[in-house]
């Protein structure tokens, strides 16, 4: 139902051009939770907004029901990675969830109701009328995917959600997100850089290359459907996956992309 | 409630303070100039009767209003449009830093050819001071609209006039609300110098009026009105300010206790 053609993006300015994306194609079918992973530096965030509709790409396409992508499609929700300035501040937790659905045409007890079952579902009932800044970065964040789901959406994106939350607000997100997931059924695209989250969350995980992206390795991802943090992350099998994961990326970043990625890393280090 | 006491402790004190100073070392003064100040009140009390604030502050204040109104909403309005729209503020920014940097008292002149010597000249020089600290602040609250945020919006398609209303303005009024406070220390500055040119009413007129009939104490007591005039006026404003940016202090002191 969403499908990614032939997409590349080329980056130009000040007398140089960067290949950010050479060739990447994928479909994802309806209902499906698909993560992409990827070395650091690797074009996911250029090609989620690609595929978000808030950048155009240089040449390919990204087809959803059948239509091409040229501009943030109605059905779609995108959860930011900096969830402190994805919010609106002035407004309160409903305000914010409730924001997106004013163009929808709803009644306005259709609306609470909405705002109401998210904030439910992401485990905010009680917050509607703080603001964001009074809460946790992982309650914050919890605040945008609750404005997501209650958008009702076909396809939910989210770019490195928890990349900024600490480890163990991190466990609990990702195990919401897998609830959300269940409970709506909404196709999602979840782009992170960390393998463990991408073999623990996904159905299915996309493994992409280094920069100039192109699709290294597409892999179902054959754990059972339950999944909880302890049994799940202890089993053979997804030992087996993540390092299967670890060496395709360690692969992706090849020979030739080694210094550079050895650079990167030191660079991220250098910053956490 | 002790806290309560020490602020206004602390926020009367000082007032307090030079209040008896100006009193004790004034008492007995003989110079012309420097009245003692028990005679600038007791011109205070015979002097701005009701039917003086009826003829002179009120229609000080309507004009002070009007004009800062009118700076206001053309300040917003226009920085906002110049603001969003890179293009217009590249070919306007150099314009406008000339425009601001000319002292509003000097096109009194100008202003009473264009619109006379009545009302509408004295209500133009307020709005020909006032306008550029709204003006040239909104531009730079409206470019400083987060990106994140601005994505967010797109994607959830708020655009037109809630982009406008949830977005731009929100998001550019920390940097509004302090342009408008500039604008208003300078708007109680152009009402004055406003009636010191063919007027024959107004607070400044008055003042001007006692100062050059040598009536020491009433020119005194019209300063001090003045200076009670603009303390409540900035108190008004913080309060106005208090309720609109709310949520903007309340962030600050977030971020200050996280990090």
């Amino acid at each position: 139902m969403l499908d990614v053609r032939g997409l590349r993006k080329v980056y130009e300015g000040w007398g140089r051009t960067v290949e950010a994306i050479r060739d990447l194609t994928f479909d994802v079918p309806e209902g499906q939770l698909l993560c992409l992973v990827g070395p650091s530096g690797c074009g996911k965030t250029t090609l989620l907004r690609c595929v978000a509709g808030l950048l155009r790409p240089t040449s390919g396409e990204v087809v959803l029901h059948g239509n091409n992508v040229t501009g943030p499609p109605e059905d779609m929700a995108v959860v930011f990675q900096e969830y402190g300035r994805s919010l609106f501040p002035w407004h309160t937790v409903r305000r914010n969830v409730e924001l997106p659905l004013r163009r929808k045409k709803l009644s306005r007890k259709r609306r609470t109701e909405l705002v109401d079952e998210a904030l439910e579902a992401v485990g905010l009932t009680g917050t509607a009328t703080a603001y964001p800044w009074q809460l946790s970065g992982g309650m914050q964040q919890r605040v945008a995917i609750a404005r997501a789901i209650a958008y009702e959406p076909q396809v939910l994106l989210m770019d490195e959600p928890f990349a900024a939350v600490d480890a163990q607000t991190r466990g609990e997100l990702e195990d919401l997100i897998r609830s959300v997931w269940h409970r709506f059924g909404v196709t999602t695209l979840f782009v992170t850089h960390d393998i463990d989250e991408a073999v623990y969350l996904g159905q299915r995980v996309i493994v992409m290359s280094s920069s100039p992206t192109v699709v290294q390795e597409d892999l179902a991802i054959d754990l059972p459907d339950e999944r909880d943090q302890l049994t799940t992350r202890s089993a053979p099998r997804f030992a087996e996956l993540r390092a299967h994961i670890y060496a395709e990326i360690q692969r992706a970043k090849g020979p030739a992309g080694g210094a550079a990625a050895a650079e990167a890393e030191t660079q991220e280090a250098a910053g956490a | 409630m002790t806290d309560i006491l020490r602020r206004t402790g602390l926020a009367l004190g000082l007032p307090l303070v030079l209040f008896v100073v100006w009193w004790v070392t004034s008492a007995g003064s003989e110079n012309f100039f420097l009245p003692p100040l028990a005679d600038i009140l007791a011109a205070f009390t015979a002097t701005w009767t009701a039917d003086r604030f009826a003829a002179d502050v009120l229609p000080s204040l309507v004009r002070l209003a009007a004009g800062y109104a009118i700076a206001a909403v053309l300040g917003i309005a226009l920085g906002v449009l110049v603001g969003s729209l890179p293009r217009v503020r590249a070919a306007f920014e150099p314009v406008l830093e000339f425009l601001r940097a000319i002292p509003p008292p000097v096109l009194v002149p100008i202003l009473m050819l264009i619109a006379g010597i009545g009302d509408g000249m004295k209500v133009a020089v307020i709005v020909s001071g006032c306008v550029w600290p709204i003006l040239l602040n909104t531009v730079e609250g409206v470019r400083a609209v987060d990106p994140v945020l601005a994505d967010t919006c797109r994607s959830y398609g708020i655009g037109g006039a809630a982009r406008l209303r949830h977005l731009v303005l929100r998001s550019a009024s920390p940097q509004m609300v302090a342009g408008l406070r500039q604008a208003l220390s300078l708007g109680i500055i152009l009402m004055v110098i406003s009636e010191m040119f063919a007027a024959s009413t107004g607070l400044g007129f008055t003042i001007i009026q006692f100062q050059r009939s040598f009536a020491i104490p009433e020119m005194w007591s019209g300063i001090i009105l003045l200076g009670l005039t603009g303390f409540a006026l900035s108190l008004i404003f913080k309060f106005f300010e208090a309720r609109v940016l709310a949520w903007y202090h309340g962030l600050r002191r977030a971020e200050r206790g996280r990090s």
